[in-house]
């Protein structure tokens, strides 16, 4: 073998990148320099010629477009990160309620298991396209028809609404659960994975550490709150970031950026849009990571 | 369960009966009680969200095999009066559904299978091996899963229109890169580079799960004389049965559910994404002449039958897919805890 005359050492670093090659070479070739591509795209006009295509360079016009110009790229930005600030943690209350919940032992569990991951199956962007294209062009589904007949069964939302402000609770929350409740479906339906996450930081908790707190008397309540929550706390972070990537799949602000460089070609404005976006996300990551692990205990 | 017996009973009740031996039974009535309670509950949730889960499927169960005349029977609740199988055959022709199916599961299956085959090579040299600039790597990995695919959009498909490994293919022909766009290669050559739908996150799976593998192992195989490729391919793959259902299973679903690539790449391919999403307006335009009414005769399409023939579609549409989970999901719902997920 050639490799006789290498050092233990050397060798371990050659079958490494050996192992990372398809990656390296998938990352410098479809990854950086589409980026840096991206970046210059995003400072210049961009002309598609047969077989290739010319730049000229414009400076920040095309941030100055998309952000002051645009009809609607500012205001469909804003909207949908304020949806995902939303979202983040009706997802997460969510998927660590559940995951509690499916992680007791109750018979049929496997079942409701095998239930509620389904959502991370059908989680698809055509469907969910062809259901709405179904609602705006053929005046509803072929269940509009039952519901409109008064078969369907219909929830009056209004009469909860009037409920909860004769509590007291203070109108922006009361919407808040509304809102939680009219999207049940999505909540549920985008949270599969973060279940999943957390079904398995809870599956990793020792049992012992329970017993304990029943020895000394803790109540249910009290074992979730001193023992299951720290100790899943870190998943918390991934789960936090995960549903904000998550978000960039079906968002609003991808369809312009698409329609935007596909349907009217403007290439780098398109760029200029997408860099925008990149930037604002990024910023949010950098926040919540910065806040959120400052009070999470790793074990 | 544990319930605390002493909350769930009312004081009340407490004070009225003397002697600590009735009062310790009765908290143990009590707490059964509690128990029970809890239990239906707990049940009762369960029920409600799987409820909401599977309504829209059963829905379009129920709209698969209705015949067009229930359309306008309002008696009718989810379960139809006359069964027929037409919708069924006419969204199948609408969509050309075998061919597109044996398409597009081959294509899913090639992209998936090369995906997960870089990305566990991947994992694992992140795992295993620490070398110069190691750490600033795998901190790369994490990168791309940060980057929106929308920024990497334009350079892709330009990348694509006119492809070509550093300038080579030019210098050799002369000629300015081969369009791949609307051929497979765009997703096989992504998927085999470790770059496709979600490959960050799958590394990262992979190398969690490999470095929380004992050491042991590989260095007695190491002494057996086993090669790296050997012990990566005869030990540490076959012990890695659980995450790598979890990313076949992922990779596979994203992958057939996708559409941001397929459009972007394959726009005029026939895969199972791109239908259903033009799957109304097809219907819309199909339906007059499936029915037996000439192209041009002005005959429109009732918009509740299409909006029947594309709910049926999408049930066609996401069938394979619940087979698949329905025969994996032992493995997989059992086994989450040890597939890495987590580290």
């Amino acid at each position: 073998m050639k490799t006789v005359g290498m050092s233990f050492r050397t060798r371990r670093t050659l079958l490494g990148l050996a192992f990372i090659s398809p990656w390296l070479i998938g990352f410098l070739l479809l990854f950086a320099a589409p980026l840096i591509q991206s970046l210059r795209f995003s400072f210049s006009k961009l002309s598609i010629a047969p077989g290739g295509y010319g730049l000229e360079p414009v400076g920040w016009a095309n941030f100055k477009e998309s952000l002051f110009v645009h009809a609607s790229f500012n205001r469909v930005l804003v909207d949908s990160i304020a949806q995902m600030a939303l979202n983040v943690p009706m997802i997460l209350f969510f998927s660590l309620f559940t995951a509690t919940l499916l992680n007791q032992k109750f018979r049929g569990r496997a079942l409701a298991r095998s239930v509620f991951f389904l959502p991370v199956i059908l989680a698809s962007s055509a469907v969910a396209a062809a259901e709405s294209a179904g609602l705006i062009n053929l005046m509803g589904d072929a269940n509009a028809i039952e519901a409109s007949s008064g078969a369907g069964v219909s929830y009056n939302i209004l009469s909860m609404v009037r409920m909860l402000s004769d509590v007291g609770i203070p109108a922006a929350f009361t919407d808040y659960i509304v809102e939680a409740i009219l999207r049940i479906y999505d909540i549920i339906s985008s949270s599969g994975v973060q279940i999943l996450i957390f079904l398995a930081a809870l599956q990793s908790v020792p049992g012992s550490m329970y017993e304990v707190a029943r020895i000394e008397g803790a109540t249910a309540y009290e074992s979730f709150w001193k023992i299951t929550f720290p100790m899943v706390n870190p998943l918390i972070l991934t789960n936090v970031i995960y549903t904000i990537i998550d978000s960039f799949a079906g968002s609003p602000v991808t369809k312009i950026i698409y329609e935007t460089a596909f349907k009217t070609q403007n290439f780098g404005l398109s760029s200029a849009m997408a860099w925008l976006y990149t930037l604002v996300v990024g910023i949010l990551l950098i926040v919540i990571g910065w806040v959120l692990s400052r009070r999470i205990h790793y074990n | 369960m544990a319930v605390d017996p002493s909350r769930s009973i009312p004081s009340g009740i407490g004070k009225l009966r003397s002697g600590e031996e009735r009062s310790i039974r009765l908290k143990k009535a009590g707490g059964k009680a509690a128990d029970i309670l809890y239990a239906v509950f707990r049940y009762a949730l369960v029920v409600g969200i799987s409820f909401i889960i599977l309504y829209p499927i059963l829905l379009k169960i129920s709209v698969a095999f209705k015949d067009k005349i229930d359309l306008y029977d309002p008696t009718i609740f989810v379960v139809p009066k006359h069964y027929t199988l037409d919708n069924i055959r006419m969204a199948m022709q609408i969509m050309d559904y075998g061919p597109l199916l044996a398409n597009t599961l081959l294509f899913v299956a090639v992209t998936t299978a090369l995906t997960t085959a870089a990305c566990a090579l991947a994992g694992y040299g992140f795992a295993r091996f620490s070398f110069p600039g190691s750490n600033l790597l795998f901190a790369l990995v994490i990168l791309t899963i940060l980057v929106p695919t929308s920024t990497l959009m334009v350079p892709m498909y330009l990348h694509f229109r006119s492809f070509d490994l550093f300038g080579l293919y030019e210098r050799m022909s002369g000629r300015p890169g081969v369009n791949l766009l609307n051929t497979y290669w765009p997703s096989i050559i992504t998927a085999a580079t470790a770059m496709g739908l979600k490959a960050g996150l799958f590394i990262y799976i992979f190398r969690q799960f490999f470095k929380g593998m004992p050491k042991e192992i590989e260095e007695a195989a190491l002494i057996d004389g086993a090669g790296g490729i050997r012990t990566f391919t005869g030990i540490m793959l076959p012990n890695a049965i659980s995450p790598l259902i979890t990313v076949i299973l992922f990779s596979f679903v994203w992958q057939y559910n996708d559409t941001l690539y397929t459009s972007l790449f394959m726009s005029e391919s026939a895969l199972m994404p791109l239908k259903v999403a033009s799957l109304p307006a097809q219907a819309n335009q199909l339906i007059p002449q499936l029915m037996g009414y000439a192209s041009n005769s002005g005959i429109k399409s009732d918009p509740n039958h299409v909006a029947m023939i594309v709910d049926t579609g999408i049930l066609l549409a996401i069938a394979p897919l619940i087979l698949l989970y329905l025969a994996v999901q032992r493995y997989f719902v059992e086994s989450i805890e040890r597939s890495g997920i987590i580290g």
